[in-house]
């Protein structure tokens, strides 16, 4: 395995060699660098200019040169609204159904999510026996691709799944829970929190490990109470962590596109339907492509992410110095 | 067993639980319930056949009737045993069913045909596995397609992504020139676009690149994450710069001191980014969803997601489907668990 992996490499070493050691190159870190640059530069710079300018023009041409400028046209369609509150009452109303099902499912998803994170990592801190395991079982489903995740939970929940079974069982009649707006939106945001959940379990797990024993010690020779010991100790040190477990949940959260996506494809209607899924369905699944309003709509969307990252960046950089 | 309830009632040191432990130690089984239950009913009922699929309500274990070939039918007959009525205590095969009275016959005297109220009769049912489900994956669905495409995606990415990445980190750390904290800079930038908001023109880019459609238009922009240099600098900056100065005077080059210094050294940080890596390309969706449109060339995930579109009926397939793509991450997890662990702890994920 080495050897093959060896012999990759001289195609590399030797132009690398002469390079070196004939031109006299004392420095190659750009050559070591190249590579990764052109792809960056290729696959994650150019884009980030070329979105700026399909926002800006319009057709469903895919190429720029058969693209007329339309200003700021894509934005004003998708920004004119009677009342933002109301998303039929805009002229893109799935794009604000999106927008309002986003932001009520980020909220839901990431409060409850750090929440149950939180309280697990807690629980895992105990003395508890088995820890190793328990820690694996909540982060078992972080590994499952979000396809599985949506097939798994559609199959327990379809008409004739074991959940309604179960309340057939008990007395209840059953229900066809991805047909209702409202229990299906529930649902999604119960299995993003299924499957992401054991993620910040585990950043919180490492962040309470990190507290200082001897700081519990002096609060029990003081004999502070559980919940005073966990309010004034635990909560406040354990603060910077749970800083960065929630912008990061948030910065995902508003991404999440893949396992709702196969979960309800949106539906029922669009109650489920989220921003990712505006641009690719605008952008990229129906006919005509409309290119502009999926670029202009993931521009609206990098100015939220960009913001957030920052506020991540500068609660690290608390982290760090505090 | 006494040792089992010795490890679950085993404390902190007094040999009582108190409430909290009582609290802790339900809360965790509930969350075991939770996490795996579903994916265990999704196992046993991969192995069940569509008949038993669409029973209501549904039983735990996959089961399937008995049957017997009788002389002089073609398929097999399931096989009842009757309680009550004529014929009670016997054990027949039924060949057909009108209305509330079924036709069956004795086994060994298939001649003589017998009426039973189909409620005095019980089907007989036995343990059975219907590998079936798996098989016709392979017969009918062209699922060693999907399978290689996903494999070749996730092998070639992650090396070139490994290759790539650790030259960069190595120029970062180990190089003074100027520009370099611009470099950094723009890694850091990169970071914080993800590839969602830029579909469009990566869709465009890629089509042009005449990557459209094909898995390398998945593999080569899925290579420049920004996570991957990051983590090898941090690691890299904690090698000593003396090993590479003695390696210079031996006069080795520096191409030589990276491929056989660094990235050695490196090895346990690589290790962490090839896991973080596979499994992030191995559960891509979007992306391939994108750039891939015609079948031949789409993913496990995309072929699962296709069809659980087209087959509405055939849940049999589909959980079987689901199960194979599922199994090699949980092989994974089984066994490199820890070190997924601290290595999505140390990247903050991706």
């Amino acid at each position: 395995m080495l050897n093959v992996v060896g012999a990759l490499m001289r195609p590399i070493e030797i132009p690398m060699r002469f390079l070196q050691l004939k031109l006299g190159l004392k420095n190659p870190a750009w050559l070591f660098l190249a590579p990764n640059l052109l792809l960056f530069g290729i696959f994650a710079f150019l884009p980030v200019i070329l979105n700026l300018v399909y926002s800006m023009t319009g057709s469903d041409a895919i190429l720029l040169r058969d693209r007329p400028f339309v200003g700021t046209s894509n934005f004003d369609e998708l920004l004119s609204c009677a009342n933002y509150l109301d998303p039929v009452s805009c002229k893109d109303d799935l794009f604000w159904r999106a927008v309002h099902n986003t932001v009520l499912f980020v909220v839901l998803q990431v409060g409850l999510m750090v929440a149950f994170s939180l309280i697990t990592a807690l629980i895992l801190n105990r003395d508890i026996r088995a820890r190793g395991f328990f820690r694996s079982v909540f982060f078992f489903p972080v590994l499952l691709s979000p396809v599985v995740v949506a097939l798994i939970w559609k199959w327990v929940l379809q008409r004739e799944g074991v959940l309604n079974a179960w309340l057939e069982g008990m007395g209840f009649s059953s229900f066809n829970w991805l047909l209702d707006a409202s229990w299906a939106f529930g649902w999604s945001v119960f299995l993003s929190i299924w499957a992401h959940m054991g993620f910040y379990t585990l950043i919180l797990l490492a962040g309470l490990q990190a507290i200082p024993r001897d700081v519990y010690e002096a609060a029990k020779m003081d004999r502070a109470t559980p919940w005073r010991t966990f309010r004034k100790i635990t909560l406040p040190l354990l603060m910077p962590t749970m800083l960065v477990v929630l912008v990061l949940a948030l910065i995902k959260g508003v991404q999440t596109f893949d396992e709702v996506y196969a979960f309800t494809n949106g539906g029922p209607g669009s109650a489920t339907t989220l921003i990712i899924q505006y641009i690719y369905e605008t952008g990229f699944a129906g006919a005509p492509r409309l290119f502009g309003p999926a670029a202009a709509a993931s521009i609206m969307l990098a100015g939220i992410l960009v913001a957030l990252t920052f506020v991540q960046l500068w609660v690290n950089r608390k982290n760090v110095d505090g | 067993m006494a040792r089992a309830i010795a490890f679950l009632t085993r404390t902190r040191g007094v040999g009582k639980l108190d409430w909290t432990d009582w609290l802790s130690y339900g809360y965790l089984f509930l969350g075991v319930l939770l996490m795996f239950l579903p994916v265990i009913w999704l196992g046993l009922s991969s192995f069940k056949t569509e008949e038993e699929l669409s029973r209501f309500p549904p039983r735990i274990l996959p089961m399937a009737q008995e049957t017997i070939a009788v002389d002089g039918y073609d398929d097999p007959l399931p096989l009842y045993r009757i309680t009550g009525g004529e014929y009670a205590g016997e054990t027949l095969a039924q060949i057909r069913r009108v209305g509330l009275v079924a036709q069956m016959v004795r086994p060994d005297a298939p001649k003589e045909r017998l009426k039973v109220d189909i409620n005095d009769r019980q089907a007989i049912e036995r343990f059975s596995l219907a590998w079936d489900n798996y098989g016709e994956l392979f017969d009918r669905f062209n699922f060693l397609r999907f399978f290689s495409n996903s494999v070749f995606i996730t092998v070639i990415s992650t090396a070139i992504m490994l290759l790539v990445n650790s030259m960069a980190a190595f120029a970062l750390s180990k190089y003074q020139f100027r520009g370099r904290m611009v470099v950094l800079a723009l890694v850091i930038g990169t970071l914080m676009v993800p590839q969602t908001v830029v579909l469009v023109p990566l869709f465009l880019i890629t089509k042009e690149l005449a990557m459209s459609d094909s898995l390398w238009g998945v593999i080569i922009p899925g290579a420049a994450t920004p996570t991957g240099v990051f983590l090898l600098r941090q690691y890299m900056l904690t090698i000593p710069d003396e090993i590479l100065d003695a390696a210079r005077m031996d006069k080795a080059s520096e191409w030589k001191i990276y491929w056989r210094i660094i990235v050695p050294l490196s090895a346990p940080a690589i290790a962490v980014l090839a896991i973080l890596a596979i499994m992030w390309r191995w559960n891509d969706f979007l992306w391939p969803l994108i750039v891939l449109s015609s079948s031949d060339n789409f993913t496990l995930q995309l072929a699962l997601n296709a069809f659980q579109g087209e087959l509405k009926t055939e849940w049999s397939n589909l959980l079987a489907m689901t199960i194979l793509v599922l199994l090699p991450i949980a092989l994974v997890f089984v066994f490199l668990q820890k070190y997924i662990a601290t290595g999505i702890a140390s990247t903050g994920g991706k």
